[in-house]
């Protein structure tokens, strides 16, 4: 029965959850399901997985903008019907797979691919950089201190030579995200690019007993820099701004606290996180850089710096090494002398837990 | 044809060799989408002021649902009518984002004629998003979802979040874990966990084949299921030999065609805890040592392969920044077997749940109440024994909180006594 807006309860269905995973399989992962034996980049951003039966499939990373219209996804199912019968996947990065069983298929999709202008990039294997994992920004969020989309964008275009090649020492995974919130989850990455305030918040004492649960505002805030007062006869809240460390909580609990600025607002780099367990431990990301002004539309300062960065790696780091275990092995202090980028009063933390990340021995490097 | 807006600072960005997304937000627009016409207007503006302009999202959703929708208004509707209300829904994805064409285009369809168009694939969690709808939508959308697609939307605000897994044992020959059917359970399980809000905050599920940690299970979810192994990583001789006799090309290629591969370099000294010796000959691995870090397989992986004893290791507590600054997920267990219907791992999960529940404060994470209560209330709250493996280092202060039931008398002490022995 057709959806009636009169009577939005009948025939509901409710809580049946997503697809079942294996419902858009193509064949042949379906019949080799467990069964993968072996695989090996062929050339960078074409996988080829061999199972236990000696099949194989052949895999073709395309980079995405993540933020897609329906244009683009008809033109992915195109290219998918014609070379894929229909099946295609996305990874985690924001990648597209085409997933060709039959070999032949594969040169053919190639060339197709790299024949429509510059939509469908093909790499983000092995030893590359690949697609940055981003948040909103501008484009659909309301606490964002920078865009991402366009971050994102200005930054591929220069380490575009990077996504399709094999040349790093191993893998480096950037992510943004355009508040403390990081809702990417950038904390550990190799480069993570994150949207920072740097004004506390100002107060709408005439809106917020309106639009704010004043006590929810108050406990919101790690640092108890709020605390209620009285404005004229409506209630509203108080901001000792010398604790105040720009997180944007209060402004999530209430609408009456903004603090995006043009001129307060900008990005801080950070280097050396990683997730995966591989030689050394899951580790969090480190200020690289704690302030670089917004600069639309291209960010030309941010997209600097992360080159730089990123050259020193590719010049100093080992085999096998990520960015975290090349900083770990040649000091910080090197770190910064390497990439030519400063040390700052903020490079030193002074919030909770700080003193275990201070030098307690003799051994540094002159 | 002109569009409505003038996008100078957005033109910038439709250079370069990666795909741009304001040229492809310009060919809906130039086909006659109003709402992604007044959207890059709306970004534009954006721009020129380095300011964003959506606000706080109003309560919006499907009836019965305490999430999925994200309400979102611009704050100039006045110059961008078009994206006054933008609202976004989440619906969630099949595990691991596998899809055929079919179902692609027909989303199109669908959200073309009741959206704007536009769409994230995917947002960070892993659901489908399709941005920018009006509220009048929200039903008849949610009803073609769940008619038409078997599709259902997925988690917001303080609820269960999609659950996310890698791609697993679907294309991955180092899963040692189910885990596409390990979240496909899970989200089957606790769908009303997923669509009506119960915690004190967001929960998330993330589980990774491998220690890799592909879907970043072990920075990301409150949650961590990763796959391991507890038996010896099985070598085939024959094959380590042709990688150091340069047949194989090492690491799978990942560091391009080479021919110069050093096994002692590359593998055997770069092994984290020094487990592995090779003669020239043979390689030997000491499996009582052996971390499994990925290291080794990765490098030789048509020589070195998982154990065949797998399950996998329970991390919990991971999460961003806010409130109490990013934390990684903890061992919890060990191992444990993963095997449908899951039942021990999910009767652990409502342990958790309920401790949660019972103790955490307005949107504290799972990661902030066990750091304010203890991981030692925790493990006794959800009745796990302490374990070495759950440390980096037993602790170095002497504030010991001891319990009384192990001390003889408890916490009673014998006043009149002890001033019979000490003089006052």
């Amino acid at each position: 029965m057709a959806f009636d807006p009169k009577n939005v309860m009948q025939d509901r269905i409710t809580d049946i959850g997503p697809p079942k995973y294996d419902k858009f399989f193509p064949p042949i992962i379906k019949e080799n399901f467990g069964k993968w034996k072996y695989h090996e980049i062929l050339e960078p951003g074409v996988l080829m997985h061999v199972s236990e039966s000696g099949a194989a499939v052949y895999s073709v990373r395309v980079g995405s903008a993540r933020l897609l219209s329906t244009e683009y996804i008809r033109e992915v199912c195109s290219i998918a019907d014609k070379y894929c019968d229909g099946h295609l996947r996305w990874t985690t990065r924001n990648n597209v797979e085409f997933l060709v069983s039959d070999k032949a298929k594969l040169q053919p999709l190639l060339t197709d691919l790299r024949g429509r202008g510059s939509w469908f990039p093909v790499g983000g294997t092995g030893n590359s950089i690949t697609n940055i994992v981003h948040t909103q920004g501008w484009a659909h969020c309301h606490t964002p201190a920078i865009d991402a989309s366009g971050v994102v964008k200005a930054v591929m275009d220069e380490l575009f030579d990077y996504f399709g090649s094999h040349k790093l020492p191993a893998q480096v995974r950037i992510s943004l995200a355009c508040c403390l919130n990081m809702c990417g989850a950038v904390h550990c990455s190799d480069i993570s690019i994150l949207g920072v305030h740097r004004k506390p918040p100002f107060v709408e004492d005439e809106r917020v007993q309106n639009v704010c649960e004043i006590p929810l505002v108050i406990a919101a805030c790690p640092t108890a820099a709020i605390k209620p007062k009285k404005f004229g006869e409506r209630k509203s809240v108080e901001i000792n701004n010398n604790r105040c460390m720009f997180c944007g909580n209060c402004y999530t609990m209430c609408p009456a606290l903004p603090l995006a600025d043009a001129e307060g607002d900008g990005i801080a780099l950070w280097v050396g996180g990683k997730v995966s367990n591989v030689k050394s431990a899951p580790m969090f990301s480190k200020l690289a850089v704690p302030y670089i002004p917004n600069e639309p539309p291209r960010w030309p300062t941010t997209v600097q710096t992360i080159k730089k960065i990123v050259e020193a790696y590719a010049a100093g780091g080992r085999r096998y090494e990520r960015i975290g275990e090349w900083i770990n092995r040649i000091g910080w202090e090197r770190f910064f002398e390497k990439t030519g980028l400063e040390f700052h009063h903020e490079h030193i933390d002074d919030y909770r837990l700080a003193m275990t990340t201070w030098r307690t021995t003799t051994q540094f490097k002159f | 044809m002109a569009l409505k807006h003038a996008t100078p600072m957005l033109d910038e960005l439709e250079k370069g060799p990666w795909p741009s997304f304001v040229s492809d937000v310009k060919r809906m627009a130039a086909k006659g989408n109003k709402m992604c016409e007044d959207w890059l207007g709306l970004m534009e503006l954006s721009y020129k002021e380095k300011e964003g302009h959506w606000k706080h999202g109003g309560i919006v959703g499907v009836f019965g649902y305490g999430g999925g929708v994200i309400g979102r208004y611009c704050d100039r509707p006045d110059l961008f009518p078009n994206v006054a209300h933008f609202h976004t829904m989440r619906v969630n994805q099949p595990a691991s984002k596998f899809y055929t064409s079919e179902v692609l285009r027909k989303l199109c369809d669908m959200w073309e004629k009741k959206g704007s168009g536009l769409t994230n694939m995917h947002g960070s969690t892993g659901d489908i998003i399709l941005l920018g709808t009006t509220t009048d939508q929200l039903e008849p959308i949610f009803y073609e979802l769940t008619h038409d697609f078997e599709m259902d939307l997925g988690g917001s605000g303080s609820n269960l979040r999609s659950p996310e897994g890698c791609l697993g044992m679907s294309r991955c020959e180092w899963a040692c874990i189910n885990t596409q059917d390990i979240i496909y359970d899970l989200t089957q399980e606790f769908q009303d966990a997923l669509h009506r809000p119960m915690f004190p905050y967001k929960f998330k599920f993330k589980s990774s084949g491998c220690p890799m940690d592909c879907v970043a299970a072990i920075a990301r979810a409150d949650c961590s299921i990763i796959g391991t192994w507890r038996d010896d990583i099985r070598i085939d001789q024959d094959a380590v030999k042709a990688y150091v006799g340069g047949e194989i090309v090492p690491h799978g290629g990942a560091g391009g065609p080479r021919k110069d591969f050093d096994i002692k370099a590359e593998v055997v000294d770069l092994c984290p805890s020094k487990c592995m010796e090779y003669d020239g000959k043979t390689l030997k691995i000491h499996n009582k040592d052996c971390v499994r870090c990925m290291h080794c397989i990765r490098v030789m992986p048509r020589a070195l392969r998982p154990g065949l004893d797998c399950g996998a290791t329970i991390l919990m507590g991971a999460k961003a920044p806010i409130l109490e600054g990013a934390q990684l997920s903890s061992v919890v267990i060990p191992f444990i077997k993963m095997e449908p219907p899951y039942t021990e791992f999910k009767e652990f999960v409502e342990k958790v749940w309920d401790w949660w529940m019972e103790n955490g404060k307005n949107r504290e994470r799972l990661g902030e109440l066990i750091q304010r209560l203890s991981l030692r209330e925790f493990l006794k709250a959800v009745e796990l024994e302490p374990d070495p493996r759950m440390v980096n280092t037993p602790r170095y202060n002497p504030y010991i909180f001891y319990d009384p039931a192990t001390v003889p008398g408890g916490w009673e002490h014998d006043a009149t006594e002890y001033r019979k022995r000490h003089q006052a």
